[in-house]
Protein backbone atom coordinates (compact mmCIF):
# COMPACT_ATOMS: atom_id res chain seq x y z
CA UNK A 1 0.00 0.00 0.00
CA UNK A 2 2.66 2.49 0.79
CA UNK A 3 4.22 1.75 -2.54
CA UNK A 4 1.95 2.60 -4.19
CA UNK A 5 1.35 5.70 -2.77
CA UNK A 6 3.50 8.13 -4.56
CA UNK A 7 3.82 10.69 -1.45
CA UNK A 8 4.08 13.80 -3.71
CA UNK A 9 2.14 15.42 -0.91
CA UNK A 10 5.61 14.95 1.24
CA UNK A 11 3.09 13.85 4.37
CA UNK A 12 4.85 12.23 7.14
CA UNK A 13 4.92 8.92 8.02
CA UNK A 14 1.91 9.55 10.87
CA UNK A 15 -0.15 11.02 8.43
CA UNK A 16 0.11 7.56 6.49
CA UNK A 17 -0.08 4.94 9.07
CA UNK A 18 -3.97 7.42 9.60
CA UNK A 19 -4.97 7.02 6.17
CA UNK A 20 -4.47 3.10 5.88
CA UNK A 21 -6.43 2.95 9.07
CA UNK A 22 -9.38 4.99 7.45
CA UNK A 23 -8.97 2.50 4.18
CA UNK A 24 -9.73 -0.30 6.07
CA UNK A 25 -13.46 0.59 6.73
CA UNK A 26 -15.93 0.44 4.12
CA UNK A 27 -18.54 2.76 4.31
CA UNK A 28 -21.77 0.09 4.41
CA UNK A 29 -24.15 2.38 4.26
CA UNK A 30 -24.84 2.03 0.82
CA UNK A 31 -24.88 -1.88 0.65
CA UNK A 32 -27.63 -1.98 3.45
CA UNK A 33 -29.79 0.44 2.03
CA UNK A 34 -29.09 -1.88 -1.62
CA UNK A 35 -29.76 -4.86 0.39
CA UNK A 36 -32.69 -3.75 2.50
CA UNK A 37 -34.27 -2.45 -0.87
CA UNK A 38 -33.98 -6.15 -2.61
CA UNK A 39 -35.45 -7.60 0.44
CA UNK A 40 -38.55 -5.26 0.81
CA UNK A 41 -38.74 -6.37 -3.34
CA UNK A 42 -38.55 -10.20 -2.83
CA UNK A 43 -40.73 -10.13 0.21
CA UNK A 44 -43.86 -7.90 -1.96
CA UNK A 45 -43.20 -10.23 -5.13
CA UNK A 46 -43.79 -13.72 -3.11
CA UNK A 47 -46.64 -12.50 -1.39
CA UNK A 48 -48.51 -10.51 -3.72
CA UNK A 49 -48.11 -12.87 -6.90
CA UNK A 50 -50.65 -15.55 -4.81
CA UNK A 51 -53.10 -14.72 -7.73
CA UNK A 52 -56.47 -13.88 -6.75
CA UNK A 53 -59.40 -16.67 -7.04
CA UNK A 54 -62.90 -16.51 -7.06
CA UNK A 55 -65.02 -18.72 -5.26
CA UNK A 56 -67.55 -20.53 -7.67
CA UNK A 57 -70.74 -23.19 -6.15
CA UNK A 58 -72.80 -24.35 -8.90
CA UNK A 59 -75.76 -27.03 -8.08
CA UNK A 60 -75.62 -30.24 -9.01
CA UNK A 61 -76.66 -31.17 -12.44
CA UNK A 62 -78.08 -34.20 -11.93
CA UNK A 63 -81.72 -32.91 -11.90
CA UNK A 64 -81.81 -30.01 -14.40
CA UNK A 65 -84.96 -27.96 -14.00
CA UNK A 66 -85.94 -29.05 -10.74
CA UNK A 67 -85.96 -26.31 -9.15
CA UNK A 68 -88.08 -24.68 -11.64
CA UNK A 69 -90.91 -27.32 -11.46
CA UNK A 70 -90.83 -27.86 -7.55
CA UNK A 71 -89.88 -24.57 -5.66
CA UNK A 72 -91.63 -21.67 -6.32
CA UNK A 73 -90.19 -18.57 -6.32
CA UNK A 74 -92.03 -15.19 -6.00
CA UNK A 75 -91.26 -13.58 -9.70
CA UNK A 76 -91.18 -10.00 -7.26
CA UNK A 77 -88.02 -11.20 -5.84
CA UNK A 78 -86.01 -12.23 -8.44
CA UNK A 79 -84.13 -10.27 -11.03
CA UNK A 80 -82.35 -11.62 -14.31
CA UNK A 81 -79.67 -10.83 -15.52
CA UNK A 82 -78.63 -11.50 -19.43
CA UNK A 83 -75.26 -10.72 -20.89
CA UNK A 84 -74.71 -10.56 -24.80
CA UNK A 85 -72.04 -9.51 -26.81
CA UNK A 86 -70.23 -6.14 -26.75
CA UNK A 87 -70.16 -5.78 -23.04
CA UNK A 88 -74.39 -5.77 -23.40
CA UNK A 89 -76.23 -6.38 -20.47
CA UNK A 90 -80.09 -6.66 -19.80
CA UNK A 91 -82.00 -6.99 -16.72
CA UNK A 92 -85.88 -7.72 -16.23
CA UNK A 93 -87.38 -8.02 -12.89
CA UNK A 94 -89.79 -10.43 -12.24
CA UNK A 95 -91.53 -12.41 -15.26
CA UNK A 96 -90.23 -11.09 -18.64
CA UNK A 97 -93.90 -11.21 -19.94
CA UNK A 98 -95.19 -9.64 -16.68
CA UNK A 99 -92.51 -7.68 -15.43
CA UNK A 100 -92.96 -5.96 -12.18
CA UNK A 101 -93.27 -2.25 -12.13
CA UNK A 102 -90.26 -0.15 -13.34
CA UNK A 103 -88.63 -3.80 -14.09
CA UNK A 104 -89.28 -4.20 -18.11
CA UNK A 105 -86.61 -5.35 -19.85
CA UNK A 106 -83.61 -2.29 -19.86
CA UNK A 107 -80.29 -2.24 -20.57
CA UNK A 108 -77.74 -1.63 -18.40
CA UNK A 109 -73.53 -0.95 -18.27
CA UNK A 110 -71.14 -2.86 -15.88
CA UNK A 111 -69.69 -0.87 -12.76
CA UNK A 112 -70.56 1.30 -10.25
CA UNK A 113 -72.99 3.65 -12.79
CA UNK A 114 -74.53 0.90 -13.74
CA UNK A 115 -75.73 -2.37 -13.22
CA UNK A 116 -74.65 -1.82 -9.22
CA UNK A 117 -76.69 0.87 -8.54
CA UNK A 118 -79.67 -1.10 -10.18
CA UNK A 119 -78.60 -4.10 -7.98
CA UNK A 120 -78.50 -2.12 -4.92
CA UNK A 121 -81.88 -0.13 -5.36
CA UNK A 122 -83.58 -3.05 -5.99
CA UNK A 123 -82.11 -5.08 -3.26
CA UNK A 124 -83.56 -2.61 -1.06
CA UNK A 125 -87.15 -2.62 -2.42
CA UNK A 126 -87.47 -6.61 -2.11
CA UNK A 127 -86.39 -6.34 1.52
CA UNK A 128 -89.14 -4.08 1.86
CA UNK A 129 -91.19 -6.41 -0.11
CA UNK A 130 -90.73 -9.44 1.63
CA UNK A 131 -90.22 -7.90 5.51
CA UNK A 132 -87.77 -11.18 5.95
CA UNK A 133 -83.87 -10.44 5.62
CA UNK A 134 -83.64 -14.13 4.81
CA UNK A 135 -86.10 -13.87 1.57
CA UNK A 136 -84.02 -11.31 -0.20
CA UNK A 137 -83.30 -10.74 -3.87
CA UNK A 138 -82.63 -13.72 -6.18
CA UNK A 139 -80.45 -12.56 -9.50
CA UNK A 140 -80.33 -15.46 -12.24
CA UNK A 141 -77.40 -14.76 -14.15
CA UNK A 142 -77.89 -15.62 -18.05
CA UNK A 143 -74.44 -15.85 -20.09
CA UNK A 144 -75.72 -15.67 -23.58
CA UNK A 145 -73.55 -17.13 -26.27
CA UNK A 146 -71.74 -14.31 -26.99
CA UNK A 147 -70.80 -13.11 -23.89
CA UNK A 148 -67.19 -13.29 -22.51
CA UNK A 149 -65.83 -14.74 -19.52
CA UNK A 150 -64.44 -11.11 -18.48
CA UNK A 151 -68.64 -10.63 -18.59
CA UNK A 152 -69.39 -13.65 -16.11
CA UNK A 153 -66.30 -13.09 -14.08
CA UNK A 154 -67.34 -8.80 -13.83
CA UNK A 155 -71.26 -10.00 -12.77
CA UNK A 156 -70.43 -12.22 -10.20
CA UNK A 157 -68.16 -9.12 -8.95
CA UNK A 158 -71.24 -7.67 -8.55
CA UNK A 159 -73.00 -10.32 -6.81
CA UNK A 160 -70.22 -10.59 -4.09
CA UNK A 161 -69.94 -6.62 -3.81
CA UNK A 162 -73.96 -5.72 -3.69
CA UNK A 163 -73.80 -8.63 -1.23
CA UNK A 164 -76.52 -10.61 -3.28
CA UNK A 165 -78.10 -13.29 -0.96
CA UNK A 166 -79.01 -15.85 -4.07
CA UNK A 167 -77.64 -16.45 -7.65
CA UNK A 168 -77.70 -18.66 -9.95
CA UNK A 169 -76.04 -18.98 -13.46
CA UNK A 170 -78.45 -21.01 -15.59
CA UNK A 171 -77.99 -21.72 -19.38
CA UNK A 172 -81.63 -21.79 -20.82
CA UNK A 173 -82.60 -18.97 -23.03
CA UNK A 174 -86.78 -18.68 -23.77
CA UNK A 175 -86.79 -17.44 -27.35
CA UNK A 176 -88.60 -14.08 -26.24
CA UNK A 177 -84.99 -13.46 -24.20
CA UNK A 178 -82.74 -14.69 -27.30
CA UNK A 179 -84.68 -12.16 -29.39
CA UNK A 180 -84.79 -10.01 -26.32
CA UNK A 181 -80.78 -10.24 -26.21
CA UNK A 182 -80.36 -10.27 -29.97
CA UNK A 183 -82.21 -7.62 -30.97
CA UNK A 184 -80.39 -5.69 -28.24
CA UNK A 185 -77.40 -5.33 -30.33
CA UNK A 186 -79.12 -2.66 -32.93
CA UNK B 1 -7.49 16.71 13.75
CA UNK B 2 -10.43 16.99 16.01
CA UNK B 3 -12.41 17.62 12.97
CA UNK B 4 -11.21 13.90 11.83
CA UNK B 5 -12.19 12.11 14.91
CA UNK B 6 -15.95 14.09 15.17
CA UNK B 7 -16.64 12.27 11.46
CA UNK B 8 -15.34 9.04 12.80
CA UNK B 9 -17.61 8.84 15.21
CA UNK B 10 -20.64 9.78 13.34
CA UNK B 11 -20.41 6.67 10.84
CA UNK B 12 -21.89 3.79 12.39
CA UNK B 13 -20.81 -0.04 12.27
CA UNK B 14 -22.68 -1.10 9.47
CA UNK B 15 -20.95 -4.27 9.40
CA UNK B 16 -23.81 -6.33 11.62
CA UNK B 17 -26.34 -4.60 10.01
CA UNK B 18 -25.25 -5.63 6.11
CA UNK B 19 -24.83 -9.36 7.60
CA UNK B 20 -28.35 -9.51 8.61
CA UNK B 21 -29.87 -7.70 5.57
CA UNK B 22 -28.16 -10.21 3.20
CA UNK B 23 -29.46 -13.04 5.46
CA UNK B 24 -32.73 -11.79 5.06
CA UNK B 25 -32.25 -11.28 1.31
CA UNK B 26 -30.50 -14.86 0.79
CA UNK B 27 -33.99 -16.59 2.59
CA UNK B 28 -36.39 -14.24 0.20
CA UNK B 29 -34.99 -15.51 -2.68
CA UNK B 30 -34.26 -18.79 -2.02
CA UNK B 31 -37.90 -19.07 -0.39
CA UNK B 32 -39.18 -17.50 -3.68
CA UNK B 33 -40.44 -20.24 -6.41
CA UNK B 34 -38.97 -19.45 -9.37
CA UNK B 35 -41.67 -18.71 -11.61
CA UNK B 36 -42.07 -21.27 -14.11
CA UNK B 37 -43.04 -19.67 -17.98
CA UNK B 38 -46.81 -20.40 -18.86
CA UNK B 39 -47.89 -22.52 -21.27
CA UNK B 40 -50.58 -20.35 -22.19
CA UNK B 41 -50.49 -16.76 -21.25
CA UNK B 42 -53.83 -15.59 -20.87
CA UNK B 43 -55.26 -12.26 -19.37
CA UNK B 44 -57.48 -12.96 -16.39
CA UNK B 45 -60.28 -10.56 -15.77
CA UNK B 46 -60.08 -8.73 -12.62
CA UNK B 47 -62.29 -9.12 -9.81
CA UNK B 48 -62.44 -7.36 -5.62
CA UNK B 49 -62.58 -10.79 -4.10
CA UNK B 50 -59.17 -11.07 -1.88
CA UNK B 51 -59.18 -14.76 -1.48
CA UNK B 52 -56.17 -16.28 -2.43
CA UNK B 53 -55.38 -19.79 -4.52
CA UNK B 54 -54.02 -22.74 -2.37
CA UNK B 55 -50.47 -23.60 -2.70
CA UNK B 56 -50.89 -27.27 -2.97
CA UNK B 57 -53.79 -29.98 -3.67
CA UNK B 58 -54.52 -27.52 -6.93
CA UNK B 59 -55.31 -28.41 -10.59
CA UNK B 60 -55.46 -25.43 -13.03
CA UNK B 61 -57.47 -25.77 -16.21
CA UNK B 62 -56.11 -23.05 -17.72
CA UNK B 63 -58.91 -21.83 -21.36
CA UNK B 64 -57.91 -19.20 -23.92
CA UNK B 65 -56.80 -18.90 -27.00
CA UNK B 66 -60.63 -19.70 -28.42
CA UNK B 67 -61.05 -22.64 -26.53
CA UNK B 68 -57.86 -24.47 -26.39
CA UNK B 69 -57.60 -25.87 -22.64
CA UNK B 70 -54.07 -26.43 -20.67
CA UNK B 71 -53.84 -29.13 -17.88
CA UNK B 72 -51.78 -28.06 -14.82
CA UNK B 73 -51.17 -29.65 -11.51
CA UNK B 74 -49.32 -28.80 -7.87
CA UNK B 75 -47.31 -31.65 -5.60
CA UNK B 76 -44.40 -33.64 -7.55
CA UNK B 77 -46.02 -36.51 -6.35
CA UNK B 78 -49.25 -36.35 -7.26
CA UNK B 79 -48.46 -35.38 -10.89
CA UNK B 80 -46.26 -38.53 -11.08
CA UNK B 81 -48.73 -40.46 -10.04
CA UNK B 82 -51.41 -38.45 -12.11
CA UNK B 83 -49.67 -39.40 -15.14
CA UNK B 84 -48.92 -43.47 -14.36
CA UNK B 85 -52.60 -43.41 -14.19
CA UNK B 86 -52.91 -41.98 -17.09
CA UNK B 87 -50.48 -44.27 -18.80
CA UNK B 88 -52.35 -47.17 -17.70
CA UNK B 89 -55.51 -45.79 -19.20
CA UNK B 90 -54.78 -45.08 -22.60
CA UNK B 91 -51.62 -47.30 -22.82
CA UNK B 92 -48.87 -44.60 -23.30
CA UNK B 93 -46.02 -45.83 -21.81
CA UNK B 94 -43.29 -43.17 -20.11
CA UNK B 95 -40.13 -43.53 -18.21
CA UNK B 96 -39.21 -42.96 -15.15
CA UNK B 97 -37.13 -40.21 -16.39
CA UNK B 98 -39.81 -38.85 -18.44
CA UNK B 99 -42.07 -39.45 -15.60
CA UNK B 100 -39.13 -36.83 -13.06
CA UNK B 101 -39.47 -34.82 -16.29
CA UNK B 102 -43.42 -34.31 -16.60
CA UNK B 103 -43.27 -33.65 -12.46
CA UNK B 104 -41.15 -30.13 -13.15
CA UNK B 105 -42.94 -29.14 -16.16
CA UNK B 106 -45.38 -26.62 -16.47
CA UNK B 107 -48.78 -26.97 -17.36
CA UNK B 108 -49.44 -29.41 -20.53
CA UNK B 109 -52.06 -28.54 -23.25
CA UNK B 110 -51.54 -31.53 -26.23
CA UNK B 111 -53.34 -34.92 -26.48
CA UNK B 112 -51.63 -38.25 -24.58
CA UNK B 113 -50.34 -39.18 -27.39
CA UNK B 114 -48.03 -36.09 -28.04
CA UNK B 115 -47.03 -36.15 -24.61
CA UNK B 116 -44.15 -38.34 -24.92
CA UNK B 117 -42.56 -35.77 -27.78
CA UNK B 118 -43.39 -32.61 -25.06
CA UNK B 119 -42.11 -33.74 -22.72
CA UNK B 120 -38.45 -34.40 -24.07
CA UNK B 121 -38.34 -30.74 -25.40
CA UNK B 122 -36.71 -28.17 -24.02
CA UNK B 123 -38.13 -25.37 -22.01
CA UNK B 124 -38.07 -22.97 -24.42
CA UNK B 125 -38.80 -24.80 -27.54
CA UNK B 126 -41.79 -26.18 -25.25
CA UNK B 127 -43.57 -22.64 -24.77
CA UNK B 128 -42.94 -21.93 -28.70
CA UNK B 129 -44.84 -25.75 -29.98
CA UNK B 130 -47.79 -24.31 -30.11
CA UNK B 131 -49.73 -26.72 -28.19
CA UNK B 132 -53.40 -27.07 -29.31
CA UNK B 133 -55.24 -27.96 -26.44
CA UNK B 134 -56.21 -31.25 -24.30
CA UNK B 135 -59.06 -32.85 -26.17
CA UNK B 136 -62.17 -32.54 -25.05
CA UNK B 137 -64.94 -33.23 -27.18
CA UNK B 138 -67.31 -36.23 -25.81
CA UNK B 139 -65.89 -39.20 -28.02
CA UNK B 140 -62.32 -38.76 -26.65
CA UNK B 141 -62.66 -36.56 -23.61
CA UNK B 142 -58.72 -36.88 -22.15
CA UNK B 143 -59.45 -33.53 -20.23
CA UNK B 144 -62.22 -35.23 -18.06
CA UNK B 145 -59.41 -38.00 -17.57
CA UNK B 146 -56.85 -35.70 -16.57
CA UNK B 147 -59.34 -34.41 -13.57
CA UNK B 148 -60.59 -37.44 -12.45
CA UNK B 149 -56.98 -38.89 -12.08
CA UNK B 150 -55.70 -36.17 -10.55
CA UNK B 151 -58.74 -36.71 -8.48
CA UNK B 152 -57.81 -39.80 -7.67
CA UNK B 153 -53.65 -39.82 -7.00
CA UNK B 154 -54.23 -36.41 -5.03
CA UNK B 155 -56.41 -38.53 -2.34
CA UNK B 156 -54.40 -41.45 -2.34
CA UNK B 157 -51.43 -38.94 -1.59
CA UNK B 158 -53.31 -37.43 1.07
CA UNK B 159 -55.24 -40.43 2.38
CA UNK B 160 -51.15 -41.75 2.89
CA UNK B 161 -50.65 -38.53 5.31
CA UNK B 162 -54.29 -39.28 6.84
CA UNK B 163 -55.34 -36.02 5.31
CA UNK B 164 -59.01 -36.10 3.56
CA UNK B 165 -58.69 -32.77 1.79
CA UNK B 166 -60.00 -32.30 -1.77
CA UNK B 167 -58.68 -31.38 -5.05
CA UNK B 168 -59.18 -28.01 -5.05
CA UNK B 169 -60.16 -26.81 -8.74
CA UNK B 170 -59.24 -23.29 -10.53
CA UNK B 171 -60.39 -22.46 -13.82
CA UNK B 172 -58.12 -19.82 -15.11
CA UNK B 173 -60.05 -18.12 -18.41
CA UNK B 174 -58.73 -15.45 -20.55
CA UNK B 175 -60.84 -12.38 -20.18
CA UNK B 176 -61.97 -12.42 -24.20
CA UNK B 177 -62.69 -16.29 -24.01
CA UNK B 178 -66.21 -16.09 -24.97
CA UNK B 179 -68.62 -17.78 -22.42
CA UNK B 180 -69.15 -21.08 -24.55
CA UNK B 181 -66.12 -22.89 -23.77
CA UNK B 182 -65.99 -21.73 -20.24
CA UNK B 183 -68.94 -23.55 -19.59
CA UNK B 184 -67.55 -26.37 -22.01
CA UNK B 185 -65.17 -26.73 -18.91
CA UNK B 186 -67.74 -26.22 -16.07
CA UNK B 187 -69.58 -29.26 -17.61
CA UNK B 188 -66.77 -31.52 -17.78
CA UNK B 189 -66.78 -30.60 -13.75
CA UNK B 190 -69.63 -30.79 -13.09
CA UNK B 191 -69.89 -34.01 -14.82
CA UNK B 192 -67.34 -35.30 -12.41
CA UNK B 193 -69.84 -33.78 -9.43
CA UNK B 194 -67.14 -31.09 -8.70
CA UNK B 195 -69.79 -28.39 -8.34
CA UNK B 196 -67.37 -25.91 -6.39
CA UNK B 197 -64.12 -24.66 -8.08
CA UNK B 198 -62.25 -21.40 -8.20
CA UNK B 199 -61.92 -18.89 -10.59
CA UNK B 200 -58.71 -17.43 -10.83
CA UNK B 201 -59.10 -13.22 -11.37
CA UNK B 202 -56.33 -10.25 -11.00
CA UNK B 203 -56.50 -7.82 -8.35
CA UNK B 204 -59.06 -4.77 -9.02
CA UNK B 205 -58.87 -1.48 -7.25
CA UNK B 206 -61.21 -1.22 -4.22
CA UNK B 207 -63.28 1.56 -5.19
CA UNK B 208 -64.11 -0.21 -8.50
Amino acid sequence: MAELNTGDSGGGKDKKVRSKKQNSKVDLTAMVDLAFLLITFFMLTTTLSKPQAMELGLPDKEKPNEEDQNIKVDENRTMTIMLGDNDKLVRYVGLLATPVAGGAPKDFIYGKEGIRKELLSRKAAVLKYTGDPKKGMIVIIKPGKKSNYRNLVDILDEMAIVDVPTYAIVNDFSPEETKLLEGNKK
Amino acid sequence: MAGKSSKKAASIDMTAMCDVAFLLLTFFILTATAKIPEALPVDTPSSTVQTKLPESNLATLTIGGKGKVFFDLKGREVRIRTLELMSQKYGVEFTDEEKAKFSLMEGIGVPIGNLKQLIGMKTAERSKAGQPGIPKDSLDNQLSDWVKNARIANNEANNANGSKEELHIAIKGDAKEEYPSIRKVMDILQDQGVNTFSLVTGLRGKNF
